[in-house]
Parts: C-alpha cells; sequence; structure tokens
C-alpha cells in the first residue's frame, strides 16, 4: 500500500516536470499534498506499541507511563507499579462501564474482566467509547479490541452473558473466583468488582455473588433522565450491601390503562456517564493504591452540581442471607480490629508526647465517635417519629404464620406437574 | 392497588400465596418454592377456565424448573393474538421478579427491554418487591403480562404493527 503510493507521488512528480501550465501545477501539488497524508494515515494505524517489561519513571515522549509514575514522585502514591498486579471486574460495559474499563486501561492495570450480554447499536453512539464501525460487535468484544490497542500490557478477558441466569450466574463466580497470580484476595481472583449495570435485577446478581465470595465492589449508577448519578463503596459485612436498603418501594396502583407509553426508553448523557465513570475509576484507584479518602457513597446531582455523601451500616435483618454471614463474621473479628487500631493509636500518640496546648480554658475535649453515639441513641430509644412504622417485623410475622399452614400440604413435585400439565392440555 | 380492575383484584385474591424465600440455588427449599408455585399456577390456571377467562399456558422447561416457556393470548375486536412466552428464573429470585418475554414483539414496541423483555418497571415490580416472598410466577402472570397485553395489543394492533396471523398468511399469498 505504502510503496503503491509512494510511486504515485513520483508519478506525480515526473508529471508535473511535463507540464507548463501554473494552475495546472498548483493542482497537481494539491494532488501530491493528499497523497502524503494517506501514506501519513496508513502509518499511523499501522504502528501497534509492544508490551512493557517494567513501568518506568523515565520521562519520555515513548514512555506511556511517565505521567503516572510521576504520582510517587508528587508524593500521592506510595508504588504505583502495583497497580500491575491488580485485577478488576467490571460488569456491564455501557455509558460507564466502557469508558470505567478505558480508564483502567490507560492507567496500566493489570487485568480487567468484561462481562456484558449486549451488542454495539447505533443509539449507544451519544455515549463515549464504542465506534459507529462497531455497530453489531458484541460489546465485550468491541471494549477488547479497542482496549488492546489503547495498552497491550493489560490482560483482557471478555465474558458476553447475561449474569442473572443460573448458568450465565455459574459462570460468572467461577471466573471471578480463577486466580491469576499467587497473591489477590482470599476467596477471590478479583481485587475489585465495579458494577455498572443499568438495572436492579443485575445489581442485586452482582450484590449476591460479592456477598458470598466477601468481595468488595463498587456500584455505579445513572438516573434515568441522565442528569444525577452515585457511586457507593460495599465492603460485605462491614457496610450496607445492596439488598440491605431495599430501593423506596412506591405502589402508586397504576392503572393499565394509563400505562406511560414512553416510559421505557432512558435518557442518556456522555458527560453525566462520563463523570459517573471518572468518579468511580477515581475511587477504585484510591481503594487499591492506597491514597486519599475512599468515599463509602458519592452522589452527582449535575442540575444543582451538589455532591451527597454518606455511609450506611449494614442491616442486621438483610433478606441476603450471604450478607448475614459476612456481618457476622466481621463482628468477630471486631476485638482484633479494635487492638489493631488501639496500637496505631498509641504509636501515633507516644510520637507527639505532652499536650498540645498549655492552658485548657473552656475545657474542651475530645469525645469518641462511639460515646456521641450513646449519647444520642437514650434521647431515641428505638422510637420512631410520627408518622412512621417499622414494617419488616410484622411482615416476618405474616410470613411464619403462613409458613405453618402450608406445611400441612405436602404434594409431590411430578403429581402437581402432571396436574398442570392436564390443564394445559384441555 | 386502588387503581386496579375489579376482575384483576378478585382473581388476585383467589391465587394461593407463596411462603418460602428460596430460588434456583438454594437446593431443597427451591423445590419446596416450586411446589409453592405449581400450587398457585394450577389455582390460577382453574379459576381462569371456570371463568371462561383462559388466557395463557405454562409449564417448565427444565426439569430444575428454572426456565419456563409457554403461550398468551389476547383477544382483541373478538381476533385472538398468541404470542409464545418465555423467561428464566433469576438467581437472586425472588428478591427479583422473572424477566418475562414476549420474542416475537421484540422491536415492535418501545415498552420492552432487549430480548422482548417486557417493562414491568412502573406497573409491576413495586408491587412484587413489597409482596416478597409472597408472589411467585402466576402473580406475575396476573399482574405483570396481563396489564401489559391489555395496554400494548390493541395500540400495536390498530397502528398496524402487529398483524393477525390470517391477515398475514393472506398478504403473503396475494
Amino acid at each position: 500500500m505504502e510503496e503503491d503510493l509512494r510511486s504515485l507521488l513520483q508519478d506525480l512528480e515526473s508529471l508535473k516536470g511535463c507540464v507548463s501550465d501554473r494552475y495546472r501545477i498548483g493542482s497537481i501539488d494539491e494532488m501530491k499534498q493528499r497523497v502524503v497524508s494517506i501514506v501519513n494515515l496508513t502509518k499511523s494505524g499501522a504502528t501497534r506499541r509492544s508490551k512493557v517489561k517494567d513501568m518506568s519513571a523515565e520521562v519520555v515522549d515513548s514512555n506511556p507511563y511517565s505521567r503516572l509514575m510521576a504520582l510517587q514522585r508528587m508524593g500521592i502514591v506510595q508504588n504505583y507499579e502495583r497497580i500491575r498486579d491488580f485485577s478488576v471486574a467490571i460488569v456491564g460495559i455501557g455509558g460507564v462501564g466502557s469508558v470505567a474499563a478505558e480508564m483502567l486501561t490507560r492507567c496500566g492495570i493489570g487485568r480487567l474482566l468484561l462481562y456484558d450480554y449486549d451488542t454495539v447499536e447505533l443509539a449507544n453512539m451519544n455515549r463515549l467509547f464504542f465506534r459507529p464501525d462497531q455497530v453489531g460487535m458484541t460489546k465485550t468484544d468491541a471494549a477488547v479490541q479497542t482496549l488492546s490497542d489503547i495498552n497491550p500490557d493489560v490482560v483482557l478477558e471478555s465474558y458476553s452473558l447475561n449474569i442473572t441466569t443460573v448458568k450465565g450466574f455459574e459462570v460468572f463466580m467461577e471466573s471471578l473466583k480463577r486466580r491469576f497470580s499467587q497473591k489477590s484476595g482470599q476467596n477471590s481472583g478479583v481485587d475489585l468488582v465495579l458494577s455498572c449495570v443499568d438495572n436492579y435485577e443485575a445489581r442485586m446478581v452482582v450484590n449476591q455473588a460479592c456477598n458470598e465470595l466477601g468481595q468488595t465492589w463498587m456500584e455505579s449508577g445513572v438516573s434515568e433522565d441522565a442528569v444525577s448519578g452515585h457511586i457507593q463503596l460495599l465492603v460485605p459485612g462491614e457496610t450496607a450491601c445492596f439488598a440491605c436498603a431495599p430501593p423506596l418501594v412506591v405502589a402508586s396502583g397504576v392503572d393499565e390503562r394509563t400505562l406511560k407509553r414512553e416510559g421505557v426508553c432512558a435518557a442518556s448523557l456522555p458527560t453525566t456517564m462520563g463523570v459517573v465513570a471518572g468518579l468511580l475509576v477515581q475511587n477504585a484507584l484510591k481503594y487499591l493504591l492506597k491514597f486519599g479518602h475512599v468515599s463509602p457513597y458519592l452522589g452527582y446531582n449535575s442540575l444543582k452540581d451538589f455532591f451527597p455523601t454518606m455511609e450506611m451500616r449494614p442491616n442486621p435483618q438483610c433478606s441476603n442471607n450471604a450478607c448475614i454471614e459476612r456481618q457476622k463474621e466481621y463482628l468477630q473479628t471486631k476485638p482484633a480490629r479494635d487492638a489493631a487500631a488501639k496500637a496505631k493509636l498509641e504509636a501515633e500518640s507516644s510520637k507527639n508526647e505532652g499536650p498540645l496546648h498549655m492552658d485548657n480554658e473552656w475545657n474542651i475535649s475530645v469525645v469518641d465517635d462511639s460515646e456521641m453515639d450513646t449519647l444520642n441513641s437514650c434521647g431515641v430509644s428505638g422510637a420512631l417519629p410520627e408518622g412512621l412504622i417499622h414494617e419488616l417485623p410484622t411482615a416476618e410475622k405474616y410470613h411464619e404464620s403462613l409458613a405453618t399452614e402450608e406445611k400441612t400440604v405436602e404434594d409431590d413435585l411430578e403429581e402437581l406437574q402432571r396436574q398442570l400439565d392436564a390443564l394445559n392440555a384441555s | 392497588m386502588e387503581g386496579w380492575d375489579p376482575s384483576t383484584k378478585s382473581a388476585l385474591t383467589q391465587i394461593p400465596l407463596l411462603s418460602t424465600r428460596a430460588g434456583p440455588r438454594d437446593g431443597a427449599a427451591w423445590t419446596q418454592r416450586l411446589k409453592e408455585e405449581y400450587r398457585a399456577l394450577i389455582a390460577y390456571t382453574t379459576m381462569n377456565k371456570s371463568h371462561d377467562n383462559d388466557w395463557f399456558r405454562i409449564s417448565a422447561a427444565n426439569p430444575e424448573g428454572t426456565r419456563w416457556s409457554g403461550t398468551c393470548w389476547y383477544v382483541h375486536n373478538l381476533r385472538r393474538y398468541e404470542f409464545a412466552i418465555q423467561f428464566d428464573i433469576p438467581v437472586t429470585y425472588p428478591a427479583t421478579a422473572p424477566e418475562i418475554e414476549l420474542p416475537q414483539l421484540d422491536g415492535k414496541t418501545h415498552k420492552m427491554y432487549r430480548g422482548g423483555k417486557i417493562c414491568l418497571t412502573v406497573h409491576f415490580k413495586p408491587l412484587w418487591a413489597k409482596n416478597c416472598p409472597r408472589f411467585g410466577i402466576a402473580h406475575a402472570l396476573c399482574l405483570g403480562l396481563a396489564p401489559w397485553l391489555a395496554a400494548e395489543v390493541p395500540i400495536l394492533v390498530d397502528s398496524g404493527v402487529l398483524k393477525h396471523k390470517d391477515d398475514e398468511s393472506t398478504s403473503a399469498e396475494s
């Protein structure tokens, strides 16, 4: 291709020599320039950088990691090169997931596991990452195509499957458990799971898998109207799991005749999705590379540029059994954690002995967080404000009474199947 | 439930409620749940037949009872429109409802997600969440699929997107 173009250039040059008309010479020069730009284009398409063995901090234009390694020199990250040891699973390669995957790829993450069952469509082009020429490819394959070009050092695994089905879930669990190197978490082969899915069912599945594996994960979401979003850190047993606080259920009693017809198609903006992906990956990097404060929850309201944060404790009555088990384990390790924290505190206090201020005119003293809790809670003592009731205990009671009632009718499963088949046949 | 029509309400009260909170990965508890699902489906089908309101056939497509398939039909202007139904029991069942699919209608209406999953978000998911684990497949058909068909089929037919199978064959012959 390049040779052809070069000979074309030579032909044009010799043609230029035969022509005397000034205007013709001008147009031949223009053609030559076009050929040169095509030659450059084909060249740029062909270069693909080779793998890099070690991350270097050398400041040269050809080093893909120089700006990242500078984080160490700036004192932000202690050991940036550790990023190559980490495996991150991204569930949902859509508007948020694909951008998060690109960010981690450019950061030089060790291994990325990508999950999605969808294909790229033209309707996705209002978001970042996917290109129109990838329409029809599975999102995971299209992502691997782009990401391996951007950074061949990253190990990419693509899983095109629906994790909410029984079969898909098995593959999902196995792929999370499979170890890539000797290190990594106790039960899991990945260091972090990022949920970038767009529906409640899939979030509940990620929650289930991570609760069972004791795997820390981060959840992300963008609202249907595309103007707000959130990220959340979930550490099984330590923070609220996704099932601990069920979404606010508003049974509005809709008449089927009044069902809105434009209800399904959600809005989306590349900006909101990009911001949420950025917040998510920033939090992930802080968590993995241990710098700064890892946000337990960060909201984003783009209309008012409001960023609420909060913390959520696990629900002791959570309906997810694996969550309850992780909560128990977390409580059991509390003494060890407390001892470690105390030792750390003592080590710090021994460093700077002596009072911070010589006089304390107003008798100001530091009160522990837990003391504050007890102080506050005696005022409330479990009583709810007017208008609120405890729904769960009554619901559970109802459940039990039904269960005892049902025990009396003990049918055979095959018999029941036969009965339904008979009804279906008639 | 204020906005629901009286016949749906009375049907709902007659479908037995379920009690076992178990999903397809819960072994013996799932078998128990499956029995309850069958009891509810048998009661609902029997009731529909006795009220001359038979509108679906459904049965487990695998021995584990994690995949279901069948048909449903809706009568509009005295003509019957029939569709294949299929759905998987999600791993997080019953915390999350089954996503009922009508593959023939995929791409024909935007009240549907990819793969022909009907949209249940507004009219059904809140009810399911509130009544977990008491609702089962029969309830999902009664409160999820039936209202969807009642809302969508007339519009699809009137707008010409959906053709009756008799019309389709004649147009193909001519």
